[in-house]
This record gives structure tokens, sequence and C-alpha cells, in this order.
């Protein structure tokens, strides 16, 4: 295995190194920001992050898994705002339950990514292609329930909203980001120790191959895009506890948002090298940004996407050098 | 030509849906010495699209993919207007604007042809700060502009005939000669074919994808100076917004393989103004605005599973049993995006 040489002492293997650049970053802006700003260097503004960008790790997870095996999906930011839409709109009409209700999102959204992965599977059009067709859908199903944004009022996901759970010493996180972790973990599981996951990384590493060796590669795919559509889904159930409201025009262009942090997490978008771990430092790094930025007062908004334009370009630099390297 | 069948038997049918429901669709008249018709509409309001699909074709041929060009047309719009709202003259502002494009798209070049990163990712970074650049630029607002003679690129008439149409008449045809009858187009086929294999035969390949992308930009840039002209503001915000997306659906409509290595002008050409008939049908047959997406998403599913192979063979393909492995099969490796 090639590695790279740190100090001259310890040597790491080569695949490590992005996340392990992605992670110093994180903690260099955050000792940064701690020097520079009162009230900065605590654990509830790491926690904050969490809590604020809980429905974009979701999302970023189903991500993760799509690059993995070489692919991508365009339609998660409308996958959300179409799972707000549904939910909000079927308590406040016909009142449906909560219980009812998520599971209906969560299988609508597994369903959408499930077609999705037949057409590219079977059709054999680009995924990028096909999930932009899917984002055209979504976003127009979304207009077609309403144009308006609907309030939730539904007591129970009042109380997913408005929860705190008390950590030690006056920490505190949301429900939200419980929910979160478990997805990150279940997701890593996966990916790190079962069929599934080896066969998306093969699947990525090389199509042609993973065929010859006989892992079930149209399985793999479909699958992919039926958990990117879940954790969309779910991502959306997470934005309506967080926004209390759906909307047609949530989460416009979090699918940028959601492959700017796996990128930034250091996985390759070509697809069969990557962590998990790299894509949950990628969000919190974009999550990092907007604090400094809300912190700092006197920057526009606008900074912050060219901030995280400037990020994704040394990111994908060092990919790059260090990929030359190996080759 | 056989390439240009289905997108246009499926232009054809959607013209002819429209009179069904407009009868006086393909009239166009003459009032005031300006031509009028839905048919001039489809074409006027299609402008900026055709010649950022134009863009994007090459890009495209040459095995890559241009995600920027919408926060260009954003950008664009935004330093002309800026400009012109500081008293500069209209060709200035027009120049450093166009400039500005063409070095945005050069930088999108370099790193894909210099440093190798993967197109998609290389102008995602300027899809994304470049989002940021038009606000810094416009300073977050919408600037608004009186100025009768910048509205001429976006709004104006010329013999009659919109201006919009004449440059995206003039583009195409400098598209096409320089692609067709020079050399040119044929570099960029083998570039996107195999640029390792062409730089060993001797083309420069770098040079070639470089200019490519600075192409896209430059096209993206005009479009951006017809919409911001149209509507004499520009927003950085919205200018352009998902402009990339159209395009590039506009481009595979065509025919044009996103794996690069072949190009059909006409066929974008074509698949542009699909896109832009499909938007004027929904107005005009009366389907609500709020579904517009999802009529769109339904043609946009049909079109490509038209045009899909296996597709046609699942569905259709039932007589021609000896089909031989499609070549598809051995392409499928290296499609990424």
């Amino acid at each position: 295995m090639t590695t790279v040489t740190l100090n001259g002492l310890r040597t790491i293997p080569a695949k490590y190194v992005p996340v392990l650049v992605t992670a110093c970053l994180f903690v260099a802006m955050f000792v940064a920001g701690g020097i520079r700003y009162e009230g900065f260097a605590s654990g509830q503004v790491i926690l904050n992050v969490f809590i604020d960008n809980a429905f974009l790790l979701v999302v970023a997870v189903g991500m993760t898994f799509v690059i993995l095996t070489g692919g991508i999906d365009l339609s998660v930011g409308s996958v959300v705002a179409l799972s707000t839409m549904i939910s909000a709109s079927l308590m406040k009409g016909p009142g449906w339950p909560p219980y009812l209700v998520i599971p209906l999102v969560l299988l609508i959204g597994s369903a959408l990514g499930m077609v999705m992965g037949y057409i590219i599977h079977a059709f054999e059009i680009q995924p990028f292609i096909v999930t932009l067709a899917g984002m055209f859908l979504a976003r127009g199903l979304c207009y077609t329930i309403g144009t308006d944004s609907i309030p939730i009022e539904d007591p129970t996901f009042t109380a997913f909203a408005q929860t705190r759970i008390d950590l030690f010493a006056d920490l505190w996180i949301s429900p939200s980001v419980i929910i979160a972790a478990v997805v990150v973990l279940v997701a890593a599981y996966v990916l790190h120790y079962t069929r599934l996951g080896r066969s998306v990384y093969a699947t990525g590493g090389s199509e042609q191959s993973a065929l010859l060796m006989g892992l079930p590669v149209a399985r793999t795919k479909i699958t992919v895009y039926t958990i990117s559509g879940f954790c969309s889904a779910l991502g959306g159930v997470l934005l309506s506890f967080y926004m209390l409201s759906g909307y047609g025009l949530h989460a416009v262009g979090m699918e940028l948002d959601a492959i700017a942090a796996v990128v930034i997490g250091g996985t390759l978008l070509t697809g069969g090298s990557g962590f998990l771990l790299g894509t949950v430092l990628g969000v919190l790094v974009l999550g990092l940004i907007q604090t400094v930025i809300s912190f700092e007062g006197t920057l526009s908004s606008w900074w912050t996407k060219i901030f995280i334009g400037l990020l994704l370009f040394v990111f994908i630099l060092l990919q790059r050098l260090f990929s030359a390297r190996r080759t | 030509m056989r390439r240009l069948l289905w997108p246009a038997v499926i232009l054809a049918v959607l013209l002819l849906v429209n009179v069904f429901f407009t009868a006086n669709f393909f009239s166009i008249q003459m009032r005031d010495g300006h031509l009028y018709g839905s048919l001039i509409d489809i074409l006027r309001f299609g402008a900026p699209l055709i010649l950022v699909s134009l863009g994007m074709t090459l890009v495209i041929a040459t095995g890559g993919i241009d995600l920027s060009v919408g926060s260009v047309v954003a950008i664009s719009g935004a330093l002309a207007c800026l400009q012109i709202s500081q008293d500069a003259g209209v060709f200035t502002a027009v120049v450093l604007a166009l400039g500005l494009s063409v070095l945005l798209g050069a930088w999108n070049g370099l790193l894909v042809a210099v440093v190798g990163i993967q197109p998609i990712i290389a102008t995602l970074i300027l899809m994304v700060a470049g989002r940021g650049l038009a606000q810094l630029i416009t300073g977050g607002q919408i600037i608004t502009i009186n100025s009768p003679s910048y509205k001429i690129i976006g709004g104006g008439y010329w013999l009659t005939v919109p201006f919009g149409i004449l440059l995206v008449a003039v583009v195409l045809a400098i598209t096409v000669f320089l692609t067709r009858r020079l050399a040119l187009g044929m570099l960029i086929e083998s570039v996107g074919g195999n640029a390792e294999a062409s730089r060993l035969a001797g083309i420069r390949s770098r040079g070639i994808i470089i200019m490519v992308y600075a192409f896209a930009a430059l096209c993206a840039g005009v479009a951006g100076l017809m919409i911001s002209s149209n509507v004499s503001s520009a927003d950085g915000n919205n200018a352009g917004l998902w402009v990339e997306l159209d395009a590039i659906l506009a481009v595979v409509i065509g025919g044009t393989s996103l794996s690069g290595g072949r190009f059909s002008l006409g066929g974008t050409v074509l698949g542009a103004l699909i896109i832009q008939t499909l938007t004027t049908t929904i107005y005009s047959i009366g389907v609500p605005p709020e579904t517009t997406l999802l009529f769109k998403a339904l043609v946009v599913t049909a079109v490509c599973l038209i045009q899909s192979k296996s597709f046609r063979e699942k569905v259709f393909g039932r007589r021609r049993r000896a089909v031989p492995p499609s070549p598809a099969a051995e392409e499928k490796v290296r499609v990424t995006a």
C-alpha cells in the first residue's frame, strides 16, 4: 500500500489522507474562529452546526453512496422539498397522523430513487440526465400540491422541533441530530461491513471488473439510488422538523451542497474511493463556514458561496496531487 | 442525418400539438416593421439557450461538461449592467463582460486540461463560487439600467428580425464554419475520443480543451448580455439559474453523447428549440404554471427513453433478434457523470 510520510516518523495509508486533511482544516477553522471571535470556542458552536445541518448530513450520506458507485444524484434537493410538502399537506388537509405520514414520505422518496436507478441501469441513460428529470419531476409535484408555504402545526412535529436534549455542561442537541447520527452509523456499517458496501466500492472502482467478478452490479446501482432517495426523504422530514413548514422552494440547490460536502470529504467523484467520515467532516466544514460568516457579521451571505468554491478548489487540487502521486 | 431524425420528429410533433390549441400558431405577421408570431417568439426567447447549448456541445464533444455556464450568464450580465450604471459606454461594458467570461472559461479549461481535474468538478467550483461572484458584483441587489442601445442586444430589432435571433444565427454560422469546414471540429472530436492518443498524434489537446471551455463561457457571456438587456436589469442570484441543466439537456436531446467524441450542432439547435417549444406549448395549451416542471420532467423522460437504444430494443425491437453487443456496454465504463 502506498503511504505518505508525515514528519518522517509515522506513515499513514494514502487513502486516509484526504479525510485527515479535511479534519485538520476543520480543527484549524475552529481554532482560528476561537481566537478571533469571543464565544466561538465552545462545544455548543459545533453542536449548533450539527443541529442546523442535520438534514444536509442525512442527504449527503445518501449522496455518498451514489457517488461511490460513480454516479450522481441531482434530484435530492427536490425530493427533500417534496417530502416537506407532502407531509405538511397531508397533516394540514386530511389531518393524517405523523406515524402514517412519515413512513409514507419515506416510501415515496425510496420509490422515486428506485425508479431512477432502474431507468439508469436498464436503459443505459446517464445518471446526470435521469436524476435531472427526477429533479424536475419532484419540484413539479411540489408546485402541483401547492405554490404557497404550508405551516405544520402537528404536536408531534412541533415537539420534535422544540425538544432540547440536554447533554453534560449546558450543551444540548435536537432529536434530529440523533436521527442523523443513527443514519451515519448505519450507513458506515453498511458501507464497510456488508456485502452491499463491498459491491458499492467495487462498482465504483470499475463497473466492468465488478461485473466480471460476478458482483450484482445492477442490484447495487438500483440500491444506491434507492438509498439516496430514502435519505433525501428522511432529510425532508428532518427539514420539516426544523422549518415547521412545507414549501416547494425549500432546499433549492441542496444537491450542490451535498455534492460539495462529499467532495470536500475526500470522496472521488469518479467513484470507488472515499469514506463516510469524510462526508460528515465535509458537512461540518460547510456548516462552520456559515457560522464564521455569521460571527464576522459584516460579511455578506454571498461570501459563503465564494468560500465554498475556494475550498472545493483547494480540496480538488489536493486530491489531484495525491492521486497523481499514486499513479 | 439519421441522428437528427428523432429530435426533428419530436419538435414537429410538439409544434403540431400547438396548432390544435392555437389555430394561427404558424402565422407570422409584420407589425410596425417587426416580425411577430409564435414561431418568432420561440426563436427569440430560445436564443440565449441555443447560444449556451452551442458552447456546451463543443465542451461535451471533448468528453467534458460545463456546469458553470449559468453562473457565467449571471456574472456577464451583472458586470455589463454595473458598467452601464456607472456611465461607462455600452461598448466598453460589453467588451469587459465578454472578456471576463472568456477568462472564466479559460480558467475552467486550465483546470481540466492542465491540472487534470474531472470536468464536472472543475466547473462545479465556478458554478458555486460564480453565483457568489455575481452577487458580489451587483452588491446583492438587482441593478436596473436605462440604456436604449444596450436594450438592442436582447430586445431590439434589426431589419424586422429580432436582434437576438440574428446574433444566434451569426454565432451558429461561425461555429459551423470553424468546426465543419475547417479541421477544428475533427480535432475536437478526436480529443473527445481519446485525449492522450490525440496528443501522441500531434494534436495540442490542452490548447483545444482550453479553447472549447473559453468558447462555452463566451457563448454564456453573450447569453447573459441578452438576458440582462431584455429585462434591462441584472440579478446575480437568478439570472441564468439552471440554464446549464437545460443546455445539457438540449445537447443530449440533440443526440450528442455525454461520453464525447461526436457532436451535432444541428441536433443541439433542435434540442434547444424543443425545450423552448415545450415551454411555449405549456403556456398555450393552458397547463397550469405550477405543473410546468412536472410536464417537462415527463417529456424529458420520454425523449430520453425514445433515444435510448436499449429501451427501443426492449419495447419495440423484438424483430431484430441478432443485435450485436451494443458498443454502449464498452462506453459505459468511461461514463462517470
